[in-house]
């Protein structure tokens, strides 16, 4: 399981990039939307994939029976999701009104600022 | 009892938020909370200084889960005055925005934004666990977006895209950096994973995250090569915002890297010091060159914070007791130097409405006061004895001299002069050459009163004169807190209640 998922995060990332370096400000968007996924995926598969083992502790014992998936990631990732989700709200908005502002799509219109 | 120090620079800004939301419809309420919430921070940030001088370390563990399982809150010196002197520009920038920050501001929540800033940068500060680093970058972030583009204006939008942008990435970076330590060592805390990097035999399978981190961080301190977000998005919010983005944000990221190096990853520090060592040689000289291709005051601050970022990561790559003790000098110093420099364009904004060199000028016989306090930082920031400037770049050079860093101390003293040369640059043009004739200077309708605007530079310059007069004290401070940061064994003791076994 984990080197298909592996396999995702990598295409996650290369898209992004890929979208990230395309001239249109909503590929943009789109491409750290990619992005944090592959780092959400990433993070989530840093705990251990394994179906139908979950992490209780049976009566007795101190730790679960080995192996199991730490939930610790999954708790984190979820942070990360629900942060990402936000930024990506308040990203889109400022997309639009920038979009808005400098009456383009182009990002090479987005030069006034630059040095 | 005095753990309970640790609390307070981080719960005082929320309630603030919190209350002020509550008076949300009158301006007097949110004006004076902002300057109240940010002074009380202050005060409770002294006291957490004094604390943890007394004390050594303070260590809180949230909810009472024990380390590494809980969140710990953790500081020792360094931390301790990163907290003060941030939570000190807050206070001083507070009182300014009652002067610059417009009604329309003021009605879209600007002072409980301002105050979650002050709440995340504390955080970061005082947390031990790198996860929760994460959460609190986040904090800070979210908010600096909204205070960078809440004015709506072409310049603004379009700043804070790029601002917004490359700051995203660099926290996606973290938090894969973040997932692959926490992957290997099953641990977010930082004493624990610090722990278990020294007991490895090779800690080589923590480079991967190490790297991450050091580009997440080195983007969010403004490094070379990753500044571009940096002055392309710092000239545009109100002074007030600048001012404090200029003092605070870049300055998180530099204690990151500080942090992740003497004791997260502390065992791989020699794989890196070479990269860090050339990195801030290229920040500050690509810096410095930025600033003086440049024309507009604030555009030629926002190159030097750049620059000046190059010193701080300079001392760290040094790595020696007196080097690091430098760069927390020079820590202190830049914050409240860089901070007062962007106060002060915001005023020379509110009198000529512009603070393109080109169209401004005259201001040391219209204003000569206003000349004197401009002079302060400037030359405190190009490094002229008796300022705090130049003991901070002393001890760093005299560092680099010791341990026969060559290139290091020549770039570092070329970079000084060429500082210096754009400092020249816009004292001769805005305060020394004549009003140039057929501009228009009409100032915008001042918001307020000028002596809250003047008030924070006033203080702010004395802080830099007394630092460099009597700076013995801060330097000794210095001394102490770079000896905790060579000492991580001891942080790690005081922060996990028994050591951990190894499992890499």
């Amino acid at each position: 399981m984990e080197p298909l998922i592996a396999l995702l995060i990598g295409v996650l990332f290369a898209a992004g990039i890929y979208s990230l370096l395309r001239r249109s400000i909503v590929k943009l968007v789109i491409g750290v939307v990619l992005i944090s996924q592959g780092a959400n995926l990433l993070v989530f598969t840093s705990g251990g994939l394994l179906a139908g083992r979950p992490a209780l502790v049976e009566a007795g014992a101190t730790v679960p029976e080995a192996p199991f998936g730490d939930p610790l990631p999954q708790a984190m990732v979820l942070t990360a999701i629900v942060i990402g989700f936000g930024l990506t709200a308040f990203l889109l908005a400022l997309v639009c009104r920038a979009h808005e502002a400098v009456g383009d799509d182009d990002i090479n219109a987005f030069d006034n600022t630059d040095t | 009892m005095s753990e309970y120090a640790l609390l307070l620079p981080i719960l005082i800004p929320l309630i603030g938020v919190v209350l002020l939301l509550l008076g949300a419809r009158s301006l007097a309420v949110q004006r004076a909370g902002g300057v109240l919430f940010s002074s009380l921070t202050f005060a409770a940030s002294l006291y957490l200084l004094f604390a943890v001088d007394q004390a050594d370390y303070l260590v809180m563990q949230m909810g009472a889960w024990e380390a590494p399982f809980g969140i710990s809150l953790v500081a020792d010196r360094f931390s301790a005055v990163m907290v003060a002197v941030s939570s000190f520009m807050g206070a001083a920038v507070g009182i300014y925005a009652l002067s610059e920050i417009d009604e329309a501001r003021l009605k879209k929540f600007f002072f409980p934004l301002y105050l979650v800033l002050i709440f995340g940068v504390n955080g970061a500060f005082l947390t031990g666990d790198l996860f929760n680093l994460y959460v609190w970058f986040e904090v800070m972030l979210i908010a600096s977006f909204v205070l960078m583009s809440m004015g709506g204006e072409k310049g603004e939008l379009e700043g804070g895209l790029k601002y917004v942008c490359l700051n995203l990435l660099s926290s996606v970076m973290f938090l894969a950096g973040a997932g692959i330590i926490y992957g290997k060592t099953g641990t977010l805390n930082m004493a624990d994973i610090g722990q278990q990097l020294m007991l490895a035999e090779n800690a080589d399978w923590a480079l991967s995250s190490s790297m991450l981190l050091l580009v997440s961080f080195g983007l969010k301190a403004g490094m070379f090569p990753f500044f571009f977000w940096l002055p392309a998005s710092y000239h545009t919010p109100p002074s007030a915002v600048s001012a404090v983005f200029a003092g605070l944000l870049t300055k998180v990221g530099v204690y990151a890297l500080f942090r992740s190096y003497t004791l997260i990853f502390m065992p791989l520090f020699p794989e890196v010091q070479n990269i860090l060592l050339w990195l801030a040689i290229l920040t500050m000289v690509t810096g410095v060159l930025g600033a003086a291709s440049h024309f507009d005051m604030r555009r030629i601050l926002s190159f030097h914070i750049v620059s000046q970022i190059g010193y701080m990561v300079l001392g760290l790559a040094f790595m020696t007791p007196l080097a690091l003790a430098a760069a927390i000098f020079y820590l202190v110093h830049h914050i409240i130097v860089k901070t007062n420099l962007f106060l002060v364009s915001g005023v020379v904004i509110r009198m000529k409405g512009s603070c393109d060199l080109a169209k401004v000028g005259g201001l040391c016989n219209s204003a000569p006061w206003l000349a004197a306090l401009f002079f302060i930082p400037a030359f405190s920031l190009g490094g002229i004895p008796p300022l705090s400037g130049f003991w901070a770049k002393f001890a760093l050079v005299k560092s680099g001299v010791e341990i026969h860093a060559w290139w290091a101390v020549t770039f570092a003293l070329l970079v000084g002069v060429l500082t210096l040369y754009s400092m020249t640059k816009i004292w001769a043009e805005a305060f020394w050459k004549k009003q140039p004739e057929d501009v228009d200077t009409t100032p915008a309708k001042p918001v307020g009163p000028l002596v809250f605007m003047v008030a924070p530079i006033v203080v702010l310059s004395i802080s830099t004169v007394v630092i460099g007069f009597f700076g013995e004290p801060l330097f000794e401070f210095s001394e102490r807190a770079a000896a905790q940061l060579l000492d991580p064994q001891s942080y790690i003791s005081a922060v996990l209640p028994q050591p951990a076994e190894v499992s890499p």
